[in-house]
């Protein structure tokens, strides 16, 4: 089988310190207020676990209650964070395994941080399709995700 | 004051930096080397469209090796889209409906 690797990179500026956007990728009462408002479990430690729980309206239309999980590989707050991140929606997708995501936050100048997003996946199609938004009526994926969370942290609230 | 946006659609406002990105998006994360191969331009003017991209942060780069990979970012279009397109097509849609409903004299019944 060819195998068919691809890195994804999402960059976003936005007006706030690196600890308030460590706290929007890590923790629930933040995750359920953007994107598509899952709400993050994360064990902060290599070999922890991470589980992305879909909201009810989302089950309601057929989602799993846990829609992602992986496992914590690497933790630096408030600047890095590594974990493998599988999406379960059906099996199909699920059968794919894990990707990995890196979330890299670096301070800059005028209260200015950015946020890096890398995205490496591995005979994982679907899993592509869906974090690229090319699924229709499946959301923006993390294009949408980083975009809503910049208008959470800079209005207070999300699109 | 230049804005974001403003550096967004001036990056966008021309057909080689159109066609970088979609190079890009067909296959990411590719050397000056590779992506200078698509196009009839010298090196040098590759690099400063390039450089164009990536000041409006439609590009990332990223280092492999002794490689330099370009990435595109699709964010700063995201926003554009959150911020402009999503506006104009939800009264464009509006419009229709409303003209729909005129037309055919009911409630919007089908």
């Amino acid at each position: 089988m060819e195998t068919n690797k691809t890195t994804h990179v999402y960059q976003v500026y936005i007006k706030a310190t690196p600890e308030a956007i460590w706290e929007a990728i890590t923790k629930p009462e933040w995750t359920r207020r953007y994107g598509y408002r899952s709400i993050a479990e994360y064990d902060l430690r290599p070999g922890g676990r991470y589980r992305g729980l879909a909201t009810e309206e989302f089950q309601s239309m057929g989602m799993p209650s846990v829609v992602v999980d992986g496992e914590v590989l690497e933790v630096d707050p408030p600047r890095r964070l590594v974990h493998t991140w599988r999406f379960l929606w059906d099996d199909e997708v699920k059968a794919e395994g894990p990707t990995r995501v890196t979330f890299d936050i670096k301070p800059g100048s005028n209260g200015i941080t950015s946020l890096t997003v890398t995205h490496e996946l591995e005979n994982a199609p679907t899993t592509t399709a869906q974090i690229t938004g090319a699924i229709e009526n499946a959301g923006g994926g993390w294009a949408y995700v980083l975009s809503d969370l910049k208008t959470l942290l800079e209005t207070g609230s999300s699109l | 004051m230049v804005t974001d946006d403003d550096q967004v659609f001036k990056a966008l406002a021309d057909p080689t930096r159109r066609f970088l990105l979609d190079l890009l998006f067909a296959r990411d994360g590719r050397t000056l080397t590779e992506l200078e191969s698509e196009l009839e331009m010298t090196r040098f003017g590759v690099m400063k469209h390039l450089r164009v991209l990536e000041e409006a942060g439609l590009v990332v780069t990223r280092r492999s090796g002794r490689e330099k990979l370009h990435f595109l970012n699709p964010v700063p279009i995201r926003r554009i889209h959150d911020r402009w397109i999503d506006k104009y097509t939800e009264h464009h849609v509006a419009a229709l409906l409303d003209l729909k409903n005129e037309l055919e004299g009911d409630d919007g019944d089908e």
